[in-house]
């Protein structure tokens, strides 16, 4: 019996991303990195900024995330997120841009401490990357 | 009757009126498509982000403490209502059918002596509603730089909105939108998003999920993303509604501009030959004196 599953990766624009055959799936959720495998139980949870690691036949794949909600039912993975860029073809000017916003937002000091949590990881995150 | 000169001028006016018309259709049917294309490609998400609502909310327990954007305040005494229009005219009747609609709700909010505010999204829709209810209206926003509909412009709406609800600034909010049906038909909608109205969609499973972290923390996380993502559906909606209604409008002045021509030309040619025949009598009746 194969050990497939169904993913789709949808932003508010189009369908970023659909695959059926997919073996694991690594999601940033909010209380730690979740990996996903077939017949995993119905789940909902949100992403904190990080990387999603799609792992099929024909490669692993990585995209980095800003935010977003995933849902587990019936093998069927669905990620809704706003902000969305595939690894392999993100430009380092990209990257830079979306670091220099998050360092603005981190030097606000009205900000609660969620969001503060929230930007700091999207910075290490985003070093990490570079 | 107008003379041979004024008639050939006219006709030169309407002709080159009815090219500009034609090529506003054409610019509109190019536009429609796209418009169209990226409204249907935007539905799985608003749908996914229904669903998973709903799938939430079903599982909350404790009702009263659900989170005031799902719930309401618990009171009906201030509406905001959020009228979504277009930048450009010469669409047709687009924006007269959403301000239509939002005034016979206006008047209807108004008569049960209830608050209320009005937040204008697009120029055209301001410039209609400040000669009555300039006084309602608490923000005009307006995005003529932004080529297309997008998912920033709908976020921003998203935030001021959800920070007026914050500051307890009103109780109940609807959107105004057309729904895009097809290119002759534009339904106006109005959509209330908060408190959410989960209209008897209840095909939500029994199946139990699991959530991390609770209920209560993904509901609020996902509640205002939720109304960035309807505001940014209806401006879908809206965008290929304005270019379905705009083809339409300019079809039929197309084809009235051609009817005008045509009824122009024969008046053309009627008077010139009369003027011919006139010269004509004149020559004979002079030679006949002789």
């Amino acid at each position: 019996m194969s050990e497939e599953f169904k993913i789709e990766i949808v932003n508010p624009e189009k369908s970023f991303l659909v695959k059926e055959d997919v073996s694991e799936v690594v999601v940033p959720a909010f209380e730690g990195e979740m990996g996903i495998l077939k017949d995993h139980i119905s789940i909902i949870s949100f992403l904190k900024p990080g990387i999603i690691k799609v792992s099929s036949k024909s490669g692993d794949e990585n995209y980095y995330v800003e935010d977003g909600i995933v849902e587990f039912k019936n093998n069927n993975l669905s990620i809704l997120t706003s902000s969305i860029y595939n690894l392999s073809d993100m430009d380092k000017s990209v990257q830079q841009d979306l670091l220099k916003k998050a360092k603005e937002e981190a030097g606000k000091l009205d900000i609660n401490d969620q969001t503060k949590y929230l930007v700091d990881q999207k910075i290490e995150v985003l070093k990490t990357l570079n | 009757m107008a003379s041979l000169d004024d008639l050939k001028k006219r006709i030169a006016s309407v002709k080159s009126t009815q090219k500009i018309t034609k090529a506003m259709k054409m610019v509109a049917a190019a536009k429609l498509r796209k418009a169209q294309e990226s409204a249907e490609k935007g539905r799985p998400y608003s749908e996914k982000m229904n669903n998973v609502i709903l799938n939430l909310s079903s599982g909350i327990s404790d009702k009263e403490n659900a989170p005031k954007l799902l719930a309401g305040t618990g009171q009906d005494k201030v509406h905001l209502c959020v009228v979504m229009t277009s930048d450009r005219g010469l669409c047709g009747g687009f924006n007269s059918n959403i301000i239509k609609k939002a005034k016979s709700y206006f008047s209807k909010i108004l008569d049960e002596n209830k608050e209320l505010k009005i937040i204008t999204v697009g120029s055209k829709g301001n410039d209609q509603l400040k000669r009555i209810y300039g006084d309602k209206i608490i923000e005009n926003i307006s995005f003529k730089e932004s080529k297309n509909a997008n998912y920033f412009d709908a976020d921003k709406v998203g935030k001021i909105i959800i920070e007026k609800f914050e500051a307890g600034e009103f109780d109940v909010c609807t959107i105004f939108y057309n729904k895009f049906k097809n290119v002759i038909t534009q339904i106006p909608q109005a959509q209330q998003i908060i408190p959410l109205n989960d209209e008897g969609n209840e095909n939500s499973s029994d199946e139990s999920y699991e959530f991390e972290p609770d209920e209560d923390e993904i509901l609020s996380n996902l509640l205002p993303k939720n109304i960035s993502t309807q505001i940014f559906k209806a401006m879908l909606e809206n965008s290929a509604s304005e270019q379905g209604s705009r083809m339409s409008a300019m079809d039929n002045a197309t084809r009235n501009a051609g009817e005008m021509v045509d009824k122009l030309t024969i008046e053309y040619n009627r008077s010139r030959q009369a003027a011919i025949t006139k010269e004509l009598i004149e020559i004979i009746s002079g030679a006949e004196s002789l």
